[in-house]
């Protein structure tokens, strides 16, 4: 049986990690290199490095970082942030990067999408999409607004019609993030989770709420979601990949074994 | 030295960077008297059917293939690497190597099952061989695929997965491995199978 994946997120600026991580043991917790060995080692399913640095010139720095984690760890991992052409993904993906994620370059550009799927194949094109509920109207029928750069601005699109779109373009997952439910530690927006999973015929990854092992559960089992992001619930040394595997397991969702 | 085909898709370098991480001395190459030299040959990737044996026709590498597998040395197949080796596929209806008989089909898209099929799954050992030695019944490897294989020789099966149905997820026949699961990609143990097949 296909297992649930736990994805934890790490940002990265000008080749350093910014939150203020607690590993317990001996991790530069800076760096992501050792931080992706951390997550290896301790059974994540999955990485996501999300690039925040705002620089072409410090964009090289990520690409170092992404080879360095491709020669150590043996997992898939995608790179977001700030990729807006095709050459942008190509960099990512020749330097060890399974999967691109693209996010508000999407929106500006749709066709990034189909240009990327046709390069490398559907499965390294992952649209992240930021998503805020608002009131239902003409334009928002389902209430959940897209939103892009950081959640910021509004775009006046449906986010289930964008997923659809997205997917017939050639996305190979869609990830869910809900601007409400990042950083409550409430749990993932369980509603609109659902309702993009039932309608998109590709995978989906819910991220933004975690705060405990109960809310992955909750949005594997109730919104159907094939993965779910992680990132201030394992950074901080709270709960470990581990540990939320031997609750999901307890609770009858199917999970990696790590060996 | 292991060559690995270079036919111009994706995810090459993962397996250059795992083979190097075991200690193993690679070479991505299109080169024939390389790769008829290489005491071994991967075909790794991820890519269409119709794609990889466009590409791989142009270089005449599907003559090399079938030339190495004749050899005897040891021939490793993933993912797109396993699919080819059959007669069809049924994706864009393509001719493969042919070198088993049976074909490759695309999963059905009923009850909700998503495709491709993206994550770790099981896979079970349905026989005994050296390239799972050490390795846990079943364990987790690292999918990503829209299709699978159907070989007619079913004793040639070493490995079955489940999703959505029962499928041939690795075979082994004479000199010859190939998985549809990514090693390169599925952590210690996708790294123990890779480590059993260069000791064979």
């Amino acid at each position: 049986m296909l297992t649930k994946r736990i994805i934890p997120c790490l940002d990265v600026r000008a080749g350093k990690v910014t939150k203020g991580i607690a590993f317990k043991g001996n991790v530069d917790v800076g760096d992501p290199v050792e931080m992706a060995r951390f997550y290896y080692d301790s059974g994540a399913d999955e990485l996501v490095f999300y690039d925040i640095t705002a620089s072409n010139e410090r964009r090289d720095i990520m690409i170092d970082v992404v080879s360095a984690v491709a020669s150590e760890i043996f997992i898939p991992f995608s790179v977001g942030g700030g990729l807006r052409t095709l050459e942008d993904m190509r960099r990512v993906l020749l330097a060890g990067a399974e999967k691109v994620s693209i996010d508000s370059g999407a929106v500006r550009n749709p066709d990034i999408i189909s240009e990327g799927a046709r390069a490398f194949g559907s499965q390294c094109v992952v649209l992240s999409m930021q998503v805020k509920k608002v009131s239902k109207s003409e334009h928002i029928p389902s209430g959940y607004e897209i939103y892009i750069d950081g959640g910021r601005k509004p775009v006046g699109w449906d986010a289930l019609e964008w997923s659809v779109r997205g997917v017939d373009l050639g996305a190979g997952e869609i990830v869910v993030n809900s601007i409400d439910a990042d950083g409550t530690k409430a749990g993932y927006e369980l509603d609109l989770t659902g309702a993009i999973a039932d309608l998109v015929p590709v995978p989906v990854i819910a991220s933004g709420g975690a705060g405990n092992p109960q809310h992955l559960r909750d949005v594997f089992v109730e919104s159907n979601a094939d993965a779910a992001i992680v990132a201030s619930i394992t950074h901080y040394g709270e709960f470990t990949i581990e540990s939320i595997k031997t609750y999901l397991e307890d609770e009858g969702v199917s999970v990696r074994d790590t060996w | 030295m292991i060559a690995i085909i270079d036919y111009k898709a994706g995810n090459l370098t993962s397996v250059a960077r795992a083979l190097d991480h075991l200690g193993y001395e690679n070479q991505i190459t299109d080169n024939t008297e390389t790769i008829l030299a290489a005491e071994r040959v991967i075909f790794p990737g991820v890519g269409a059917a119709k794609a990889t044996m466009g590409n791989l026709q142009k270089r005449s590498l599907d003559e090399v293939l079938i030339k190495f597998y004749e050899s005897g040395k040891p021939m490793l197949g993933i993912c797109i690497g396993i699919q080819i080796l059959f007669e069809h596929s049924e994706e864009e209806d393509t001719d493969c190597l042919g070198l088993f008989p049976g074909h490759v089909k695309k999963y059905p898209a009923h009850n909700g099952l998503k495709v491709p099929q993206i994550g770790w799954n099981e896979v079970h050992q349905v026989q005994q061989h050296k390239i799972f030695d050490g390795v846990p019944n079943p364990a987790h490897f690292y999918f990503v695929n829209s299709y699978y294989p159907v070989p007619k020789m079913v004793d040639t099966i070493i490995g079955k997965t489940t999703y959505g149905l029962e499928f041939c997820s690795a075979i082994a026949h004479n000199n010859l491995i190939a998985t549809q699961f990514h090693l390169e990609k599925s952590g210690r143990v996708g790294l123990k199978m890779l480590a059993n097949f260069l000791k064979l």
